[in-house]
């Protein structure tokens, strides 16, 4: 009996230590590398929020300046989400919003809006997206510039049911073979509008001033 | 370990026993990834880092482990190493990260790396080791390489495309526009073709094997037909 507890804690003594090895390994590189990968993933986000904002319509730290978006149905959001806020000289310019189109082809499609002040569309990008590769990805930039639609649209533009593809007697194009994934593009851009509208003096104004304000980064 | 040795650990990661088309193991990654050159030959260095590295990392202490826990503390080798990897392209590669991102931590579960830690790590010398997980990660990388070029080709008339991602903004030339024009072929991207792009190529692999395999036979017969002829009590 003592035999066996002997050689089963020199087991886990030794499978403690290995442990400990890899452990100290991992935290060494993860200090190591952390500030590298905070500063790239706040590179990655400045720049698709200046593809969908122009740089020249805000002055302040933008990645800074951020909101929690609490769920929505008409973000279409299951969690909390973040939204970023531009501003020039102090006045807001725009809104950055998470949004998800739940009725996909197959599944969710994320995307980015920016929304100036005035309600008008500044640019939209699909973040992430399943559809399928060659017919219903032309929602990506990089594939095709139909996403580009939908900048300068808002509801002072376009009515309620100008907000569908052709197909549906709207007012957006669509690919022949892929009508279901702009749908519901169109209908998650719409429903972010609604979302604005409801909330715009609470999106803007439960800001704490940024004390950074004033110099771009 | 000598030149022959380190010749013969090469050919067989590489050829013999490529894990791609002649092990068949590590088929998630090879189905998922094999999308475009690009995608393919990150994820295959990136397996063949690891795997040299834990090679080199369980080599060493192999007399020190006892028998029992030896998977655990493999795997928990193995992890630790996919995990600094990741980290590192993080770091210094964010654009390729992105694209590969959910397949790294997958790199521990690829059973490749286990398999030749427990079949050739944990009985060889650390330098043998190293370089055993490295000539298995480049086999596997040389499958992904073809696989993903084929259907990058046929489904989107590319080769390249997106190395920018790996290698900075500077080689978006290097783009090769193969076919101008091109439509698109759907099935070659969708999951479908990657099956019967891999099908084929170990067809391939079988029919080189077995052609020089015939041929070293023909060559057999034909020295026993000379020697029986020449000197019939040499046996």
């Amino acid at each position: 009996m003592k035999r066996i507890i002997r050689s089963t804690m020199q087991t886990a003594v030794n499978l403690l230590f290995f442990a400990i090895i890899g452990t100290v390994v991992l935290a060494s590189t993860f200090y190591l590398t952390h500030d590298l990968i905070v500063k790239s993933e706040e590179a990655e986000k400045l720049k698709l929020i200046t593809q969908i904002i122009p740089a020249e319509l805000f002055d302040n730290d933008i990645i800074q300046d951020t909101l929690t978006v609490h769920r929505d149905t008409l973000l279409g959001t299951e969690g909390d989400s973040v939204a970023y806020r531009a501003r020039l000289k102090g006045e807001p310019a725009a809104i950055i919003l998470e949004a998800i189109a739940p009725d996909g082809y197959s599944g969710k499609i994320n995307l980015i809006l920016a929304i100036r002040a005035n309600g008008e569309v500044a640019g939209v990008r699909v973040v992430s997206h399943k559809e399928t590769p060659g017919l219903g990805d032309y929602i990506e930039l990089p594939r095709s510039p139909w996403i580009k639609n939908f900048d300068g649209k808002s509801h002072a533009l376009y009515k309620e049911p100008d907000w569908k593809v052709k197909k549906d007697g709207g007012q957006f194009d669509y690919m022949a073979g892929a009508t279901i994934t702009p749908r519901a593009v169109v209908k998650a851009v719409h429903k972010a509008l609604l979302y604005f509208e409801t909330n715009r003096d609470m999106l803007f104004q439960t800001a704490v001033p940024n004390p950074k304000t004033g110099g771009k980064k | 370990m000598n030149l022959q040795e380190f010749k013969d650990i090469l050919h067989n990661g590489v050829w013999k026993q490529n894990t791609g088309v002649v092990q068949l193991l590590g088929m998630c990654p090879i189905l998922a990834v094999s999308s475009s050159v690009v995608n393919g030959v990150s994820l295959g260095l990136a397996t063949a880092v690891v795997m040299a590295l834990s090679g080199a990392a369980v080599s060493p202490i192999r007399t020190y482990v006892p028998n029992e826990i030896r998977i655990p503390v493999f795997i928990l080798i193995i992890a630790v190493l996919v995990t600094v990897v990741q980290y590192l392209m993080n770091a210094y590669m964010y654009g390729l990260y992105l694209v590969l991102g959910i397949f790294i931590p997958l790199i521990v579960t690829n059973c490749i790396v286990l398999a030749r830690v427990e079949a050739f790590a944990s009985k060889n010398p650390t330098a043998a080791s190293a370089w055993d997980g490295f000539a298995m990660g480049l086999g596997l990388t040389a499958v992904l390489a073809v696989l993903g070029g084929m259907r990058e080709l046929f489904g989107h008339g590319t080769l390249l495309s997106g190395i920018e991602l790996a290698l900075g903004d500077g080689a978006k030339d290097w783009v090769l526009h193969v076919i101008p024009n091109y439509k698109g072929f759907l099935l070659a991207i969708l999951p479908p073709g990657a099956f019967i792009g891999l099908g084929l190529l170990i067809a391939g692999k079988n029919w080189l094997t077995l052609r020089k395999e015939q041929k070293l036979k023909n060559m057999r017969s034909n020295i026993v037909v000379n020697d029986a002829g020449l000197t019939p009590a040499a046996h």
